[in-house]
């Protein structure tokens, strides 16, 4: 069993990329950039490393609706990098056929919002593909990367996070970055995982958001949750642009005394259970959020299996029920999405209550 | 019915901002002997004949009335200017989010309305606000719902993209691209058990055309015989993608294979009156038929597209001196002495006008109620319990 070292990383040999730690150790050696930016740089080294990787999807050819793709079809030409006809559908399906011959297909869904044609496609191929054919065939080479989440003002169709849906599906891996400097790494990780990857991009974040990233090809791991911020009264998880808001919160909730410790998931499934596990055994509470309506969500998942670990065990315990601050259980509004957000102040209320319980 | 709406009133400018664009605001006679006789029919030619795929196309003379000329020219100046109007409130940030503007389409809407009436459907994409009017919306309803505010015509909870209006037969307003094709061939579906003579137009553009759900529908529709009109708004471009690096075949009129098509100038209203009162017949009796609406927009596909990328400014204003409908109709109007040029250009300063203060009058109106924002998400009364924050006590109760 690994290590359950108090507040340390810990790393799980059966399912790491040898450099995620040395990249966080390494001096930092890149440009400051915005996640458009990265991901940008994500695409162009996957399609500079891997003849056979290819890039399509609505508009990506003039560079995307966000700037992701820009450079190159002029980089790599118009067979690697192509506009497709607005059917996400055919463009999943398409997509695994693709893979399924051995290829990297990275396929854009403009937005996440969009991506429900494709859901079958994603579900009941890609995700079973290996499992079904007895190994004989796979489409690991398939990611499916999409603009989600809140943008200030997207309304019902271009603020949606449907990671969920998706994190329901064994076969599939689900990754979602914070910031630039991990959505490259996380971006390559996935290209190359043997798996079908869906990764969603915060979309609020693609100028926002602005770090020092490294120019070179580097990966981080899958399944391997980080530990942003140590702490010790109280355990925060969460994923993408909900990560900010966390972490003010934790910055708010210090100024009371409370020490909050900060977890990024990265990977949604196959999630890092254990990782989360120890910080909680360690605190004794948590509290996870994400844009997504409460019910159903995947925060629903992780305080399901953290209260099936930590209920009672080896005297610790969880001291207070687990806080799930999330998107309102109803369509994502129009003027409303002020209210229907996870913000700071509802995860700063939760904090207090769940450490005063 | 067209000609009944052109009756004049005498509507103040108040009650014109909310009642529907199509009753002209002005009372005046006109100089010019035609306008004032309302017996007189003029026949006048489309600019292009129709096309047609499996039918024989209907005549390119057109029948029309010189108060309908005018009409046309009023109904497509309001629905120009608010888009104009739009697109600075968009930019001075008073309307946020996504916003798609129809300026350069306008005959489509208001040529479809000369055809039918209110009880026929219209269901169509997210390019809603000019559709919205000429189904008898007002402007009042129109920018307060793109602000979001409680007066809209979707409560403010719909926003750009969301544009409905019940009492007049308008689904909408739908913001994924294809989903309400589908939608309107189940709307013809129930008219046709309605036995009214009803029918439905299902709008879609050049970007969806290659949806399959489109294809789905058309199998469905024409197996039963449903009375859906299924027309295609083709500006030629999806979003960024020029519809022949979209489409094996642009033609789409001819997509539907066994159902027959028309093509149609989109920019002439009077050739799309004509084919959609040719199209209402021909689904009432038969089926399901296509309509291509060969038309362009000014604008990009939507504010935060110049629109300029992927496309020459040379091209854009090839159109507009060539092709624009209102222009079009200033010309017939002056070719056959409807009326002059400067009562022309009042007519559209008054337009002008009208939409300022619908404009002002909106930026009166107050946001929604917070409480909306639980509302109609499940129907009142089967009880739904909205947690906030678990633990918290902001939980609301619907009861």
């Amino acid at each position: 069993m690994a290590l359950r070292g108090l507040g340390r990383r810990i790393s799980i040999g059966k399912r790491c990329f040898s450099s995620a730690s040395e990249v966080e150790k390494r001096p930092r050696d890149g440009k400051q950039i915005n996640l458009f930016s990265a991901i940008n740089q994500a695409l162009h080294i996957a399609l500079e490393t891997d003849s056979r990787a290819y890039v399509f999807g609505e508009d990506v050819g003039f560079g995307g609706v966000f700037r992701c793709t820009t450079g190159l079809a002029d980089r790599f030409g118009r067979n690697r990098v192509f506009n497709t006809p607005l059917c996400e559908q055919g463009i999943a399906g398409f997509a695994i056929g693709l893979a399924a011959m051995g290829n990297r297909a990275i396929a854009e869904i403009q937005f996440a919002d969009y991506i429900y044609p494709a859901f079958d496609q994603i579900v009941n191929e890609a995700a079973k593909f290996r499992y079904r054919s007895g190994n004989q065939f796979n489409c690991g080479g398939l990611t499916i990367r999409s603009p989600y989440g809140a943008v200030g003002h997207g309304g019902h169709y271009h603020s949606q996070s449907p990671e969920a849906f998706f994190c329901h599906v064994p076969g599939l891996k689900v990754v979602i970055p914070r910031s630039p400097q991990q959505a490259k790494g996380l971006l390559l990780a996935c290209i190359r995982d043997p798996n079908p990857v869906v990764f969603f991009e915060p979309k609020w974040l693609y100028r926002l958001a602005v770090e020092e990233v490294p120019e070179r090809d580097y990966m981080l791991p899958l399944s391997q949750a980080e530990v942003i911020r140590q702490g010790s009264d109280i355990t925060l998880v969460g994923w993408g642009a909900q990560l900010s808001v966390l972490e003010r919160a934790c910055d708010e909730a210090a100024k009371d005394g409370i020490s909050c410790e900060l977890i990024d998931l990265r990977t949604l499934i196959p999630w890092d259970k254990e990782t989360v596990e120890a910080s909680v055994r360690k605190t004794g509470r948590l509290l996870v959020s994400h844009e997504a309506p409460v019910t159903g969500g995947f925060g629903a998942e992780i305080s399901a299996s953290i209260a099936e670990r930590c209920f009672l065990r080896h005297g610790l315990q969880l001291e207070a029920p687990v806080a799930r601050i999330c998107g309102l259980d109803t369509p994502f509004p129009l003027v409303y999405e002020p209210f229907y957000m996870p913000t700071k102040n509802k995860v700063l209320d939760a904090i207090k209550a769940t450490v005063n319980y | 019915m067209a000609v009944s709406r052109l009756a004049p009133s005498a509507s103040t400018l108040s009650k014109l901002l909310l009642h529907p664009v199509s009753a002209p605001p002005f009372s005046r006679p006109f100089s010019g002997t035609a306008a004032g006789d309302d017996q007189t029919v003029l026949t006048i030619e489309t600019s292009v004949p129709f096309t047609g795929h499996k039918i024989d196309p209907p005549s390119r003379s057109v029948e029309a009335t010189p108060k309908e000329l005018l009409s046309f020219f009023q109904d497509m100046a309001v629905m120009r200017r608010m888009e104009i109007a739009a697109d600075s409130l968009y930019k001075s940030k008073l309307i946020r989010g996504f916003c798609h503007l129809y300026d350069g389409q306008e005959a489509v809407a208001v040529g479809m309305e000369a055809a039918i009436t209110q009880r026929d459907s219209i269901i169509t994409a997210y390019r809603d606000h000019c559709t919205f009017l000429g189904r008898g919306g007002n402007l009042v309803e129109a920018f307060s719902e793109l602000m979001g505010r409680r007066t809209g015509c979707s409560k403010g909870k719909g926003g750009s993209m969301h544009f409905y209006k019940k009492e007049a037969g308008f689904y909408g307003g739908h913001g994924i691209v294809g989903a309400q094709v589908p939608l309107g061939c189940g709307l013809a579906f129930a008219q046709k058990y309605f036995k009214d003579e009803t029918v439905t137009f299902a709008l879609y553009g050049d970007g969806a055309a290659n949806q399959g759900q489109l294809f789905e529908a058309l199998n469905i529709s024409a197996l039963w015989d449903l009375p859906v009109i299924l027309v295609c708004e083709n500006n030629h471009y999806g979003m960024g993608t020029a519809e022949w690096r979209a489409a094996k075949s642009a033609a789409y009129y001819k997509r539907g294979d066994y159902v027959p098509g028309l093509k149609v100038d989109g920019m002439d209203v009077l050739a799309v009156k004509q084919a959609c009162k040719f199209a209402r017949e021909h689904a009432l009796k038969n089926g399901p038929i296509i309509l291509e609406m060969d038309t362009y927009r000014y604008h990009g596909h939507s504010m935060s597209d110049p629109g300029s990328t992927y496309r020459t400014r040379d091209e854009i204003t090839g159109i507009r001196q060539e092709r624009d409908p209102i222009e079009r109709v200033r010309k017939l109007i002056l070719t056959h002495e409807i009326a002059s040029a400067s009562e022309l250009k009042d007519i559209e300063k008054e337009i002008r006008k009208k939409v300022d203060e619908a404009i002002a009058q909106f930026k009166e109106s107050p946001m929604p109620d917070p409480s909306e924002l639980f509302a109609d998400v499940y129907v009142k009364g089967y009880g739904v319990e909205m947690q906030a924050c678990p633990g918290l006590k902001l939980s609301k109760s619907i009861k």
